[in-house]
C-alpha cells in the first residue's frame, strides 16, 4: 500500500523556546496507508512538533512537506485546508456546544450550516460505525465518545495526514483496541497517520514504522519488531530497568481500612460506589484502572476534601472520614495529589515555603504566629540534599523546576513528616525515566519503613511494577484485589469492568505472598 | 443502570455506562419561595394596612378605557400570601418528589408578589400603572443597552465591569456633538464611536497586554469619570451652547400608541428605545443561529479549541468587544439625547453596575437579561412611584432591591448563574 | 506554576530561569552541589515547552498579580511621568488661552507655546506648591513653606489605610472593590460611637476607630462569606454591597433617632464631640492628625501579617493557588473570609479616619469621598505590598493636595487628578506598553545573537547529559 513519495515530509524542523531547544532538526516522513509511531519520553519534543505541523506554533527552521509542496502554516487553519487533521491529547471540544456545533465550527461555509454539519456527523458516524447523535451536548457524553468526535472533526475536514497526540491515555484497553481498529481502518482507507505515544506496547501493536526522538532530536528509526527493552533503551539513550527492585513485603500493625466508601458527586452519580478494602503496614496496594473511575474521588475522600462521603475510612482506629484535611494531614497521612502543579505546589513560593506548606501551624516552623526562618531554611537545605532537588537555591520560586524536581519537593514534603499512612495518586505522570526510578525507590523505601502505602496510577507496568497487591476500579467500584503477578490480560479485562472467572483474589493477611 | 451499546465497525461492544446515582435534591429554591412568603405575610398582613388601593389601567387615548381596580388592602394580601403559601409547598413537593417544574412557578409567584406590594403600599392611594410602566420602560432602556454590551464582551470572553464608563462616555460624547452639529443622530453615532473607543481600550488592555480585566474595567470607570468631570467643569461650564442638544423627538407608532396598559410605554418612544426592541432579537438571534454566534461563543468558552479550528481568537474578541461598546454607546446616547437633554456630572449614577447586575441575573442570555434590565427598571419606576404618593417603605430599600436580587442571584438562590467558561481569561498564544 | 515557556513579553520571568544565575538577593552561598553526572537538570530543559497547552486554562488572576507585583520602580515612574504629561496635554487643551492662540498657531507659533507653557507649568507648579513646598510664602516662616507637605500626609492617611484593603486581598487572590461600602459602615459606626457616647478624649477616639473598623470588617466579611460558602464572584458583591451599604446608610442619616443630627431636614449627622476627634499632630496652622500615625502603625501591621505570619503565609498561598492550599489542609473557605475582614478592617480604619479626622462636623453618605475607588489604583501603583502601598498612598495624596490648589489658583478642575491616577494604573499594568512608548528593550525578548548564544550553551548542555 506504500506510495513512492511521503505524504507529508518534515525537514529539518527546529523550535526554540528562549535558550530551551525543544526540537532539534527533526525530519520525519509519513507515507499514505501508514501508520508511523512518533515514540519519545515525557518531554522528548512530540507535542512541540506536532502542534508545529499544526501550525499552532511557528518552527524556527525547517520546512513541512505536503505532497511535495512546501507549505507555510500561519495557524492551525491553514493546516486543516492543507489536509491535516490532528485528535488533540485534550480534546478541543467546547463542552455546551453540541457535537455538530462542534464540527461546524470554523467550516461553517463548507459544510453549510448545522444542517450540513449534522449530515456530516451522520455520514461519518455510518462510515466506522458509531453510534453518535449530533444534537447531544459534548459535556455529556463519555470521554471515549468524546474523542470519536475529534476523529470525526478531523475527518470532516478531508485530511489526507491525521494526528493522534497521545490517544490513548483516557481510555479502556478495550477502548483502545477499538481506536487501533479504527486507524487501521483509516490507513487502509490511505490516510497517513502519524502516531504520538510514549507506551511501548502500542507501538509494537500497530506501527509500520517508528521514529524514536530524545531530547528534541531524531534517536533513530526503530522496527516494529523490536523488544520493549530495546524501544525504552533508545527512547531514554541508556539501558533500562524495566522493573523496579524490591524486596517481599514485611508487614506491621499499621492498618488502613476503608469500608463501604461512596462519594458523590455534584450531579448525585456515585463517583466512588461502596469500595471496602484494607492496607497493612508495610505493603504497597496499587488502585489500577482507566484514568475516570474514581480513583481520584477515593484519594481525595481519604485526604477529606470530598464532602459527600459515606462509608468509613480507619487508619490504625482512628475514623478518618468527616474529618478536615487538616486534621487527616495531623493524623500522619502523607499525600502526593495527581496534578503536582495543580494541587501540590504554590509555583510562585520558593523551595523552602513548599516544603512547609502543609506546617504552617507550631512548631517547628511557627512561634508566636510567626513564621521561623531558620527553623525553615535549615529543613529546606537538608531536604534538598537528601533529595537531590537539583535547584539554585531554597530560595528558588518551584514553579521553575523541572516536573522531576518538583515531584522530589512534593515527596520532600510529605515524606518529611511521621506518617501513618502514604497515599501517592499518579506519582510518576509526566516525569523522564531518571525521576520515575527515584520516586519508586523512594515509595518502595517508605514501604519497607512499615508504612501502609496506596499507589494510583494508570500505567498498568508502574502498578505491576510497584505492588504486593492491586486493586482495580472501574466506573467507581473496584472489581477485585489481585495479587501482584496477575496477568495484564487479566488486569485489562478487570479494567474494563469484568471478572473473569477463577480470579485469584488477594488480601492483606496473607500479602503478595499467595 | 441504562446503558447505550455502541457497536463499533469491528463488531465489539462498548458499553457507555452511566455511573449510579443517588438523588440529590436542591432546596435552594423552595427555601427562596418560604422566606419571600414569610416576608409576605409579615408585611402584607401582621402590618396589614387598612383602605383600598386603585389601580389605575387606564391612561388618555386608549381604545376603550379599562376601569381602574380598587383592591381592599388587606383583603388582597391574604389573599396573596395564601397563594404564595400554596405555591410554595408545591416547590417543596417538587424537590421532594424530583420532579421538574416550568419557569411559569417563578413568573406567576413574582406577579402575585408584586400585586400583593402594591396594593400594601398603595393603600388609601392611587397607583397609575399605566404611569409606572412608561417610567419602567424608560429606566430600563440604558439598563438594557449597557446589558447587551455586557452580555456580546463577556460571551466574547472579555468581562465588561467598563459597562459604566461606556454608558458615560457615550452620555457626554452624545450631548457634546449633537450641541455642536445641531444634529442628534450625528450625536447617536458619535455616542456610539465614544463608547466604542472605551471598548478598545479595554480590549487593547485585556487581549494585548494581559492586565486583568476586572482591574482595567473599574479604572476605566474611574478614568471616564474623572474625563467627563474635567471637560464638564473645564469646557461645558463655561459654553452651555455645548451641553444643550436638541432631544431625539417622540415617534408615537399610530394604532399601537393606543393599545391599553402598554401602548404608551412601548410605541410612544424615540428612536433609540426602538432600534432596542430590533437590536435585543437581533443579537439573540444572532448569538444562538449564526456563524458569527457560533464563533463569538466559542472563544468565550474555549478559546483554544477555537484557534485550533482556524479561528483568531484575539481580533474576533477585539471587534466583538468593539461591537459592545457601540450597542452600550446607544444606552450613553439615551441619557442626553432622550431622557434627560443635557450632560450633567457623573449623570449614569452606578447604572453601569446595575446593567453588569442585569447580565449576570440574566445569565447572559440577551432575552433574559433583558428581562432582568426590565425588572430592575420597574423597581426603580416603583420607588418613584411610591415616593409620590407617600410610600411606607423607606425608597431606599426600594433602590437596594436590585442589588439585593443580584445578590442572591450569585450566591445561586435565584435561578442558576453560569458565566462563560473562559470569561476574564486572556488567550496567550505562543 | 507551570513549567511551559513563559510569555516573551513576560516582565518578571524572562524564559528559561534553569540557566539564570543566582537570585542577586540570596545571600548564602550556594548549597547545591552541581555533580558533574548529572542528567536531571538538563534532561528537564527541554522537558519544559512540551507540555499541553493549557496557558489559557492557567489561573488569570495568578498571573495578573505576579505582574502587578513585578512592577519596579523604573516603570513606576515612568508610568507617573507619561500620565502627567497626558494630564498637561488634557489642561493645554482645555486652556481658553491655548485655544485663542491656536487659531493663529501657523502665523505665530510662538504664541500658542508660550500659552501650553504657562497652562501646564502653572498647574503642575500649583500642583507641586500645593502638595510639597509652598515656596510663594516662604516668607512667611518655615511652618508655611512647609505647611502643603503635612497636607499631602493629611491626604494620605486614609489613602493608605483603605489601599491596604486592597491590597492585602490582591494578596488573597480578591478584588476588594467593596471599599465605599466597607468605609460607609465604618464611618457610621464611629460616628455613631463619636456623637451618641461620652467618654475621656484619648478614650473616645480609640473607641469610636476601634468600632468602626470592626464595622468595616463586618462588611468586609459578609462579602467573604458570600465568595467562600456560595462561590460567588466578589468582584460582582462587593460592588453590589457597596450599594446596599450606600441606601443603608443613607436611609439611617436621613431618619430620626438613627444618625440624623437631632433637628435637621438633611441627611447628614450631629457633629462630632471634642473628644472623639484625632488631634492635630503639630497643632494649628497644620491639619495633618494622629490619623496618619495610626495609617503608619497599619502599614508595620499588614507588612507582618502577609510576610511574617503563618496566617499571610496561608493568605498568599491561597491567592497563588488555592488548590495546593486546600490540598496542604488550608481552611480556604475561612481564608477568604479572614482576608476580608483583614481588608474591611483596613478600609474601616480608612473610614472612621474620615469622620474622626476629616469631616469633623458631621457627615453625609459621601463620607467615602471616593477613596474605596482611589484606594484600588493606590494598591495597584503600590504593588499590593504594604510599603508600596504606603508609598502610592503618599503620592496619590499629594496629588490631592496640590488639585485644591491647582483648581483654586489655576483654575484647572480637580477631575484631572482622577484621570491621571487612572491613567498611571493602566500603565503600571501594562509595562510592555510603556516600554514600546519609551523605546525600552522588552524582558525576554531578546536580540538574536543572544537567542543563539543561549542555544548553544544549552545544546551543550544537552550534550553533556547524553553522555553521562
Amino acid at each position: 500500500m506504500t506510495l513512492e513519495h511521503p505524504t507529508l515530509a518534515l525537514r529539518g524542523i527546529t523550535k526554540r523556546f528562549g535558550a530551551l531547544t525543544a526540537n532539534d532538526h527533526i525530519d520525519l516522513e509519513v507515507r499514505a496507508g501508514e501508520i508511523h509511531c512518533l515514540l519519545g519520553e515525557n518531554g522528548a519534543g512530540k507535542s512541540t512538533l506536532m502542534n508545529v505541523l499544526y501550525g499552532l506554533y511557528q518552527a524556527d527552521e525547517g520546512e513541512i512537506v505536503l505532497d511535495g509542496e512546501v507549505q507555510r502554516f500561519a495557524g492551525p487553519g491553514d493546516a486543516m485546508r492543507a489536509g491535516i487533521g490532528m485528535v488533540h491529547q485534550h480534546f478541543m471540544l467546547i463542552p455546551v456546544f453540541t457535537v455538530a456545533e462542534n464540527v461546524l465550527l470554523g467550516h461553517e461555509r463548507a459544510l453549510g450550516g448545522l444542517g450540513g454539519a449534522r449530515e456530516k456527523v451522520r455520514e461519518i458516524s455510518q462510515r466506522f460505525g458509531f453510534h453518535i447523535d449530533p444534537d447531544a451536548r459534548i459535556e455529556d457524553l463519555p470521554v471515549g465518545v468524546q474523542q470519536r468526535v475529534e476523529i470525526i472533526k478531523a475527518l470532516s475536514q478531508d485530511a489526507k495526514v491525521l494526528v493522534f497526540d497521545e490517544p490513548t491515555a483516557v481510555l479502556t484497553p478495550q477502548e483502545t483496541d477499538e481506536l487501533m481498529a479504527i486507524m487501521q481502518q483509516l490507513r487502509d482507507e490511505g490516510t497517513a497517520i502519524v502516531f504520538i505515544t510514549h507506551k511501548l506496547r502500542e507501538v509494537r501493536a500497530i506501527a509500520d514504522r517508528i521514529t524514536v526522538i530524545r531530547l528534541g532530536k531524531v534517536v533513530g528509526e526503530a522496527s516494529p519488531d523490536s523488544s520493549s527493552t530495546e524501544l525504552a533503551s533508545m527512547m531514554v539513550g541508556r539501558p533500562v530497568e524495566l522493573t523496579v527492585q524490591k524486596q517481599p513485603p514485611v508487614l506491621t500493625d499499621n492498618r488502613l481500612q476503608v469500608s463501604n466508601l461512596t462519594v458523590l458527586d455534584a450531579i448525585g452519580q456515585k463517583v466512588v460506589n461502596d469500595v471496602s478494602f484494607t492496607v497493612q503496614g508495610g505493603e504497597v496496594l496499587c488502585i489500577a484502572g482507566v484514568q475516570g473511575n474514581g480513583q481520584t474521588e477515593l484519594t481525595e475522600a481519604i485526604l477529606g476534601l470530598q464532602h459527600r462521603a459515606t462509608g468509613s475510612i480507619d487508619l490504625n482506629g482512628n475514623e478518618l472520614l468527616g474529618d478536615s484535611v487538616r486534621e487527616v494531614l495531623d493524623a500522619g497521612v502523607g499525600f502526593v495529589p495527581e496534578d503536582r502543579k495543580v494541587d501540590g505546589l504554590v509555583g510562585e513560593y520558593s523551595i523552602a515555603e513548599n516544603l512547609m506548606l502543609d506546617r504552617y501551624r507550631g512548631e517547628p516552623f511557627v512561634r508566636g504566629g510567626t513564621i521561623d526562618r531558620a527553623a525553615r531554611d535549615d529543613f529546606a537545605r537538608e531536604k534538598l540534599s537528601a533529595f537531590d532537588i537539583r535547584a539554585q537555591s531554597i530560595e528558588t520560586p518551584v514553579g521553575t523546576l523541572s516536573g522531576g524536581n518538583q515531584q522530589k519537593v512534593v515527596l520532600a514534603r510529605e515524606l518529611g513528616r511521621p506518617l501513618a499512612l502514604f497515599v501517592a495518586s499518579q506519582p510518576t505522570r509526566g516525569l523522564d525515566v531518571g525521576s520515575i526510578e527515584f520516586v519508586h525507590s523512594q515509595i518502595i523505601a517508605t514501604r519497607d519503613a512499615g508504612i501502609p502505602v496506596i499507589v494510583v496510577s494508570t500505567e498498568l507496568d508502574e502498578v505491576v511494577g510497584l505492588a504486593d497487591r492491586i486493586a482495580v476500579m472501574y466506573r467507581g467500584g473496584i472489581v477485585g484485589i489481585v495479587p501482584a503477578d496477575t496477568s495484564r490480560d487479566t488486569l485489562g479485562l478487570m479494567m474494563a469492568g469484568e471478572r473473569p472467572a477463577g480470579l485469584r483474589t488477594a488480601d492483606p493477611v496473607k500479602g503478595a505472598a499467595a | 443502570m441504562t446503558a447505550q451499546q455502541t457497536t463499533s465497525a469491528h463488531g465489539t461492544t462498548v458499553e457507555t455506562v452511566e455511573l449510579e446515582r443517588a438523588v440529590v435534591k436542591h432546596w435552594k429554591a423552595p427555601i427562596s419561595y418560604a422566606v419571600l412568603t414569610l416576608v409576605a405575610l409579615v408585611l402584607l398582613v401582621v402590618l396589614g394596612r387598612d383602605g383600598s388601593a386603585t389601580l389605575r389601567l387606564a391612561s388618555g387615548g386608549d381604545f376603550f378605557a379599562i376601569p381602574d381596580a380598587v383592591l381592599p388592602a388587606r383583603a388582597t394580601g391574604v389573599v396573596v400570601v395564601v397563594l404564595l403559601a400554596a405555591l410554595t409547598a408545591l416547590s417543596f413537593w417538587a424537590v421532594a418528589t424530583v420532579r421538574r417544574l416550568g419557569a411559569w412557578l417563578p413568573i406567576v409567584f413574582g406577579v402575585l408578589f408584586v400585586v400583593g406590594f402594591l396594593t400594601w403600599a398603595g393603600a388609601g392611594s392611587m397607583i397609575p400603572i399605566a404611569g409606572l410602566l412608561f417610567a419602567t420602560v424608560g429606566l430600563s432602556v440604558p439598563l438594557i443597552f449597557g446589558a447587551m454590551g455586557g452580555v456580546l464582551s463577556e460571551r466574547a470572553g472579555v468581562v465588561n465591569i467598563a459597562i459604566e464608563a461606556q454608558l458615560l462616555g457615550g452620555a457626554f460624547t452624545g450631548a457634546v456633538v449633537a450641541s455642536a452639529t445641531g444634529s442628534t443622530i450625528v450625536g447617536v453615532v458619535a455616542a456610539m464611536l465614544a463608547s466604542v473607543l472605551v471598548s478598545m481600550v479595554l480590549a487593547v488592555f485585556a487581549i494585548r497586554y494581559f492586565v486583568e480585566q476586572v482591574i482595567v474595567g473599574v479604572v476605566l470607570n474611574v478614568l471616564v469619570a474623572g474625563l467627563t468631570n474635567f471637560l464638564y467643569s473645564s469646557l461645558l461650564t463655561d459654553n452651555p451652547a455645548l451641553n444643550s442638544p436638541a432631544r431625539l423627538p417622540k415617534l408615537p407608532i399610530p394604532v399601537l400608541e393606543s393599545i391599553p396598559l402598554l401602548g404608551p410605554a412601548l410605541f410612544k418612544q424615540s428612536i433609540i428605545v426602538y432600534a432596542m426592541y430590533i437590536i435585543v432579537p437581533l443579537i439573540a438571534w444572532g448569538l444562538f443561529k449564526t456563524t458569527w454566534g457560533l464563533r463569538l461563543r466559542a472563544i468565550g468558552e474555549h478559546p483554544l479549541a477555537a484557534d485550533t479550528v482556524g479561528i483568531k481568537v484575539n481580533r474576533l474578541r477585539f471587534w466583538n468587544v468593539a461591537l459592545a461598546g457601540a450597542v452600550a454607546g446607544l444606552g450613553g446616547a439615551y441619557f442626553t439625547l432622550d431622557s434627560n437633554g443635557s450632560f450633567t456630572r457623573e449623570m449614569t449614577a452606578g447604572l453601569g453596575y446595575i446593567a453588569l447586575a442585569a447580565v449576570i441575573f440574566g445569565q447572559w442570555h440577551p432575552v433574559k437579561a433583558t428581562a432582568a434590565a426590565l425588572l430592575f427598571g420597574f423597581a426603580s419606576a416603583l420607588q418613584q412611584t411610591l415616593g409620590a404618593i407617600g410610600s411606607p417603605v423607606p425608597s431606599e430599600f426600594m433602590l437596594m432591591l436590585p442589588y439585593v436580587i443580584t445578590l442572591l442571584a450569585v450566591a445561586g438562590f435565584i435561578g442558576q448563574s453560569r458565566a462563560p467558561a473562559a470569561s476574564g481569561k486572556p488567550y496567550v498564544k505562543q | 506554576m507551570n513549567d511551559q515557556p513563559r510569555d516573551a513579553d513576560d516582565p518578571i520571568e524572562p524564559a528559561a530561569p534553569q540557566h539564570a544565575s543566582g537570585p542577586p538577593d540570596s545571600g548564602q552561598a550556594p548549597t547545591i552541589v552541581h555533580a558533574p553526572e548529572v542528567t536531571e537538570v538538563q534532561v528537564a530543559a527541554p522537558a519544559a515547552p512540551t507540555d499541553d497547552r493549557q496557558v489559557e486554562v492557567e489561573d488569570p488572576w495568578g498571573s495578573a498579580f505576579r505582574r502587578i507585583m513585578g512592577g519596579n520602580l523604573v516603570m513606576a515612574v515612568l508610568a507617573i511621568i507619561t500620565s502627567l504629561i497626558v494630564g498637561g496635554i488634557l489642561i493645554a487643551a482645555t486652556d481658553e488661552r491655548v485655544q485663542e492662540t491656536s487659531g493663529y498657531f501657523f502665523a505665530r507659533p510662538g504664541d500658542m507655546l508660550a500659552a501650553v507653557w504657562d497652562a501646564v507649568g502653572g498647574a503642575y507648579w500649583a500642583l507641586f506648591q500645593g502638595s510639597v513646598l509652598n515656596v510663594s510664602r516662604a516668607d512667611a516662616g518655615f511652618a508655611q513653606l512647609i505647611k502643603p507637605l503635612t497636607d499631602t500626609l493629611n491626604f494620605a492617611t486614609p489613602l493608605i489605610a483603605a489601599g491596604l484593603g486592597v491590597a492585602i486581598a490582591f494578596r488573597v487572590g480578591l478584588f476588594n472593590i467593596g471599599g465605599r461600602g466597607q468605609m460607609l459602615w465604618a464611618a457610621a459606626a464611629a460616628g455613631w460611637v463619636g456623637f451618641s457616647f461620652t467618654l475621656p478624649p484619648v478614650l473616645h477616639v480609640l473607641v469610636a476607630i476601634a468600632v468602626g473598623i470592626v464595622a468595616g470588617a463586618i462588611w468586609g466579611g459578609i462579602a467573604g462569606a458570600f465568595k467562600a460558602y456560595t462561590g460567588a464572584h466578589e468582584v460582582i458583591v462587593t460592588i453590589m454591597l457597596n450599594f446596599v451599604a450606600l441606601w443603608f446608610i443613607t436611609w439611617m442619616l436621613r431618619t430620626p433617632g438613627l444618625l440624623q443630627n437631632p433637628g435637621s431636614n438633611n441627611p447628614i449627622s450631629p457633629a462630632m464631640p471634642p473628644s472623639a476627634v484625632l488631634p492635630s499632630i503639630f497643632g494649628p496652622p497644620f491639619i495633618l492628625h494622629w490619623g496618619f500615625v495610626l495609617s503608619v502603625l497599619a502599614v508595620v501591621f499588614c507588612s507582618w501579617l502577609i510576610n511574617r505570619s503563618n496566617l499571610g503565609f496561608q493568605f498568599r498561598a491561597v491567592g497563588y493557588n488555592a488548590n495546593a492550599a486546600l490540598n496542604a489542609g488550608m481552611d480556604v473557605k475561612r481564608i477568604t473570609v479572614l482576608a476580608m475582614v483583614f481588608a474591611g478592617g483596613f478600609m474601616g480604619l480608612a473610614g472612621a479616619q474620615q469622620v474622626t479626622g476629616a469631616v469633623t462636623t458631621g457627615f453625609t453618605s459621601g463620607i467615602d469621598a471616593g477613596i474605596g475607588f482611589d484606594a484600588i489604583t493606590v494598591a495597584l501603583l503600590g504593588g499590593s505590598t504594604p510599603w508600596g502601598t504606603f508609598f502610592a498612598g503618599l503620592l496619590f495624596g499629594a496629588f490631592k493636595a496640590g488639585g485644591f490648589r491647582m483648581q483654586a489658583a489655576e483654575g484647572v478642575p480637580i477631575d484631572i487628578i482622577l484621570v491621571v491616577q487612572s491613567m498611571i494604573v493602566l500603565f503600571i499594568a501594562a509595562p510592555p506598553l510603556v516600554r514600546a512608548m519609551f523605546g525600552l528593550p522588552q524582558p525576554g525578548r531578546k536580540s538574536r545573537r543572544q537567542v543563539r548564544d543561549e542555544a548553544k550553551i544549552a545544546a551543550a548542555a544537552q550534550q553533556k547529559g547524553a553522555q553521562s
